[in-house]
């Protein structure tokens, strides 16, 4: 087990594993060493006070590891908050988490836009001129939701381009970069149906056009128009439909793939930046040592037998 | 590897096709199945309805007849979709047919404003006697023809017919090139020839007049 610095946590969350042998004396001997303070005089009696203070001081870290024996969350949450990341991770991997971030700033502020919002074609229009000009802080929010959905589409093909550019897509995490890659089609299905949503001028000739776009697509075009307009011409539950798809179905099957998503990624672990070179592992594993004495020493990280750091034993990483 | 001969499991005999958990399995996976199929195929069909319904013919009166020449457009507004307010309303350009350009005499024309490239309103000029789309150029002569930029066919018409003296506008057809009326199709999708099986028609439109 290598070594791990923890921050300061209560003792009860730490699975015993990770936990640091208690100090002779505190209760209990530690496995395998002679008990050696059996002639020193045991502590005075706890004082009244002393033994409620105690108590007062043990309760949260009571009540945490009553709930935590229950549902087994520290083992859980230990190991994908201090799993190991390769060496060289830098600030391009903080991108999937900004993008992360993006969303719940839209899901939380979606949620309350929709107190507001009527998604009727004539008064669609006048609920969100209510909310930039009456509700207080409206404008803010409803801005919030409009530029933050710039923010996550520009992100979210940051991301894209981080993993491209660094191999992060081979083995083994193909299939988390098709997951990536319908998250990707599904942030933009949500760009586009909540285009329509304030139903001004803008809204509206871009949605005919999108949905005119999607049309000219041969055999099915025509019937997808169909399905989006709910009709051959943009009609009474056009905007409806939009906002069904824009705040239940979609976004629904996006949590679920962020989900799978991050399963994926604690999993298997990231990569390696593609610039670092490969180091001869110490406690090397043999099919490590076969492949660096038949290639010599001084290959790129990720350009191993099986194609990929996962383990990374050169680069300080293993799995959680 | 040598098979070792199991105990027969309880209830068994001879002959049997089918071991009784092997028939629960698959009547609970067929009942799950059933019950799946119960709420999502309804919630679908729900959703694409709408491909396949037709709604109501709607005819709107948009002028007396004496309104409309031969050689030139009047602009009509009129209501395709009720129920939404101006954004059902659409515009067309109606004109008298011309025996010039050897069209049926004492009819009228009906030409739909909606581009036929991405469905941009396009705008009659007078001056040119051209339709003139403002969003990518796409240009249009006094029929309707594609003479210029990205459109795809001739601009849409509506039906017409006349009523008590007026002028009454009903369902969208699209034309091909050579202005043969075909079921209304999308911006964007050509019209003719094999297109129209590239582009089938839908459900969900009106039969051509």
């Amino acid at each position: 087990m290598p070594k791990v610095r923890l921050p300061k946590i209560p003792d009860a969350v730490v699975p015993p594993p990770l936990r640091k042998p208690a100090k002779p004396g505190s209760g209990g001997t530690p496995k395998g060493q002679a008990p050696t303070d059996l002639k020193t005089s045991t502590p005075p009696r706890p004082t009244h006070g002393e033994r409620l203070g105690n108590v007062a001081k043990e309760a949260p870290v009571d009540a945490l590891g009553w709930v935590d024996q229950r549902l087994g969350a520290s083992g859980f949450l230990t190991g994908m908050l201090y799993r190991k990341v390769p060496k060289g991770t830098n600030w391009f991997y903080t991108l999937g988490s900004a993008t992360l971030f993006a969303f719940i700033v839209q899901a939380v502020t979606g949620v309350f836009l929709a107190m507001y919002y009527t998604p009727s074609a004539t008064q669609a229009y006048h609920s969100i001129a209510h909310i930039n000009n009456e509700v207080p802080l409206g404008q803010f929010v409803h801005g919030m939701h409009k530029w933050g959905s710039s923010v996550m589409v520009i992100l979210i093909f940051l991301h894209m381009g981080r993993t491209f550019f660094f191999g992060a897509y081979k083995y083994p995490r193909e299939l988390n970069w098709v997951i990536g890659v319908v998250l990707l089609i599904l942030t933009m299905t949500m760009a586009f149906t909540g285009y329509l949503l304030p139903f001004d001028q803008r809204s509206y000739w871009a949605s005919i056009v999108g949905i005119n776009i999607n049309g000219t697509g041969p055999v099915v075009g025509p019937y997808l128009s169909d399905f989006l307009r709910a009709g051959p011409e943009f009609g009474a539950t056009t905007l409806s439909r939009f906002y069904a798809i824009h705040m239940l179905l979609v976004p629904g099957a996006i949590i679920a793939l962020i989900g799978a998503h991050m399963y994926l990624v604690v999993k298997l672990g990231t990569t390696a930046p593609p610039w670092l070179k490969f180091e001869k592992p110490k406690g090397a594993s043999p099919l490590a040592q076969l492949d660096a004495g038949a290639n010599g020493a001084g290959h790129v990280n990720g350009d191993r037998v099986d194609g990929s750091p996962v383990g990374g034993e050169g680069n300080g990483a293993e799995p959680a | 590897m040598q098979e070792r001969a199991k105990p027969d499991p309880p209830g068994y005999f001879e002959g049997e096709s089918m071991t009784r958990r092997r028939v629960f399995t698959i009547a609970a996976q067929g009942l799950g199945g059933l019950a799946g199929a119960a709420i999502v195929l309804p919630a679908v069909g729900f959703a694409i309805a709408p491909i396949f319904h037709r709604g109501k013919e709607r005819w709107e009166a948009v002028g007396p007849v004496s309104d409309f020449v031969e050689d030139t457009y009047r602009q009509v507004v009129f209501t395709e979709t009720p129920g939404i307010g101006d954004a059902g309303k659409t515009t067309a350009y109606v004109r008298k047919s011309s025996k010039e350009l050897g069209e049926e005499p004492n009819l009228f024309v009906a030409v739909s404003n909606r581009c036929a490239h991405l469905g941009c309103p396009v705008r009659f000029v007078e001056a040119a006697g051209n339709f003139i789309c403002p969003c990518h150029g796409g240009v249009y002569d006094f029929q309707g023809k594609r003479i210029g930029g990205p459109p795809v066919r001739p601009l849409d018409h509506f039906q017409t017919r006349v009523r008590n003296g007026q002028v009454e506008l009903g369902p969208r057809y699209s034309v091909t090139n050579q202005l043969e009326p075909v079921r209304a199709r999308d911006p964007g999708e050509f019209t003719g020839g094999i297109w129209e099986y590239l582009y089938p028609p839908r459900p969900s439109t009106f039969p051509p007049p």
